[in-house]
């Protein structure tokens, strides 16, 4: 194998910080106790860790620890937040709202409600990726029991404006849910301000193992759900199953390290962010995907116009980086978050979403910068439709021979 | 996705890239495809006056797979008649570059390309591949 590439794709997931890996082991070799066995020492033990993680996750997020349910991931997080609050608030209304740009775990979910006989009204955002206040308004309906509009988004990194959007829905009864896998350590969060009442996390977008995560679920005004997942009771009865407790030391571990450090991190991860920025909005026909402003630090998603996402990633194999588009994944849709911004096919089908995080160096940048300018000037020689655009032919107007 | 090393190679080398002159004679263009898919192709062939295919030279928008299709094609026609590579098939073509399924597209592309220079070809240049169909006659 040739050397690794440079991995800009922390949104993706992240590395196990060394720290939370070494605080991990002890509890999967000496301390396996479970935390639910009351009866001996190995349970007790087990059992503090437990909840020592759930008051430092509770901690980044400015909540009390009893509101903190642990589960699988964001994934299973956002399955219990929905189909929970849906299942339980469903003789109060049938209605639900969320927004076209959301994760998948969001939108199967709410695919899933509809076939169960909710209807869910799925919002537009502006093109740049926000939501528009007015447009969530106009959705509401008397019988409108939940909304689910994520805090940060996974592909174009942009913040959508949570506090307003609480306001709103509390005034009116609705139970608001959050997915915030990918703001954990990104942007403040303070659940004591914010009228949120579900909020999703996830362990390994912040430097903690894959496989555990948690749900915020709202005491006062409190907020019921239904559980999805019996057995043993575990979670106050919300999450059965057995606590991994080395998983959610990890979780607790890496959320703590997030709050000391995020503040001067974000910092230094915002200067290497620009300066990739800069390095490439020297070239022609480069577009930045998503609010620059309300975007969280570390992500930069951009469309090289006139060349192909894939042939892009292939063509920066020394980076390792997604593609807006999900040509990777076999499918030869475009990205759905870009196509929801209103971009069009060819800019839709020609973005890398670049994303930064704890381990990568100036070194890398300049490294990543000098090789994008070169590949993207060899793909576009290459290119048809940029040999078209330089001969001054509006690619809009042109009958393309669709197959 | 795991690449072939013959798509790797087309890739990273392509053969025949370019353009011939506005006006250049004996050539033909075939431009397949659409962005809204993903892909778009042009295929130029240049013709002598024995209807043999002398050069040959391609752009591509699109993956790694459409990339190689069609370098792939622009070496395979030259040398060839007309006629000869009209038949050129994209089954040929996946099964040289080791093609997945859900990429014969390209290579069908890639066919589509060849057929649509060969198009433009008898469009311009009227019916000098008799002396071909004589051969495919016989």
């Amino acid at each position: 194998m040739e050397r690794k590439p440079i991995y800009l794709d922390y949104s993706a997931t992240t590395p196990v910080d060394p720290r939370v890996a070494a605080k991990m082991i002890p509890w999967l070799t000496e301390n396996f106790g479970n935390p639910a066995s009351r009866s001996h020492a190995f349970g007790w033990e087990a059992e503090e860790a437990v909840e020592n993680a759930r008051a430092e996750v509770a901690k980044l997020v400015n909540c009390d620890p009893k509101e903190i349910i642990w589960t699988s991931g964001a994934t299973e997080s956002d399955n219990l937040a929905l189909k929970g609050a849906a299942h339980f608030y469903k003789t109060k209304g049938k209605h639900l709202v969320t927004m076209k740009t959301e994760h998948k775990a969001v939108l199967d979910t709410m695919r899933e409600l509809e076939r169960e006989g909710f209807e869910v009204t799925y919002l537009d955002p502006e093109p740049n990726g926000l939501l528009d206040l007015a447009k969530l308004q106009a959705a509401l309906r008397p019988d409108t029991i939940v909304v689910s509009i994520m805090l940060v988004n996974n592909e174009i990194g942009v913040i959508q404006p949570i506090a307003e959007i609480g306001e709103i829905l509390r005034a009116k009864g609705i139970v608001f849910h959050v997915d915030a896998a990918q703001a954990t350590g990104k942007v403040a969060i303070d659940l004591e301000k914010l009228k949120v009442d579900l909020m999703s996390f996830s362990a390994h977008k912040t430097y903690g193992p894959k496989g555990i995560g948690a749900l915020y679920v709202r005491r006062r005004p409190r907020v019921r759900l239904e559980p999805q997942v019996h057995g043993g009771g575990h979670e106050r009865g919300l999450r059965s199953g057995t606590l991994p407790t080395h998983q959610i030391v990890g979780m607790g571990e890496a959320f703590r390290l997030a709050r000391l450090e995020m503040a001067t991190e974000n910092e230094r991860i915002r200067m290497l962010r620009d300066k990739l920025l800069a390095g490439i909005q020297g070239m022609e026909e480069v577009y930045v995907n998503g609010d620059l402003e309300h975007r969280v630090p570390h992500n930069l998603n951009v469309s090289f116009n006139f060349v192909e996402g894939e042939s892009l990633i292939m063509g920066v194999k020394e980076l390792a980086v997604s593609s807006g588009s999900a040509c990777t994944s076999a499918s030869l849709e475009p990205s759905y978050v870009l196509r929801a911004l209103g971009r069009n096919d060819e800019l839709a089908h020609s973005s890398i979403r670049f994303t930064l995080g704890r381990f990568t160096t100036p070194e890398d940048i300049d490294f990543a910068v000098k090789l994008i300018r070169e590949r993207i000037a060899k793909l576009r020689e290459m290119s048809p439709l940029w040999e078209m655009y330089k001969d001054g032919v509006d690619l809009s107007t042109v009958q393309w021979a669709a197959h | 996705m795991a690449y072939s090393n013959k798509v790797i190679d087309h890739y990273e080398n392509p053969r025949n890239v370019g353009s011939f002159g506005k006006g250049e004679e004996g050539v033909a263009t075939g431009m397949v495809g659409a962005p809204a898919c993903g892909d778009v192709m042009k295929l130029q062939i240049k013709v002598n006056k024995d209807g043999v295919i002398e050069d040959a030279k391609f752009k591509t928008y699109g993956c790694g797979s459409a990339i190689a299709s069609s370098s792939l094609v622009t070496e395979w026609v030259k040398g060839k008649t007309v006629d000869e590579a009209a038949t050129i098939r994209n089954t040929q073509i996946a099964e040289e570059l080791a093609l997945p399924p859900v990429k014969i597209h390209c290579s069908i592309l890639a066919e589509d390309a060849i057929k649509a220079a060969i198009a433009d070809y008898r469009k311009k240049y009227g019916a000098s591949d008799v002396p071909a169909e004589k051969k495919a006659a016989d």
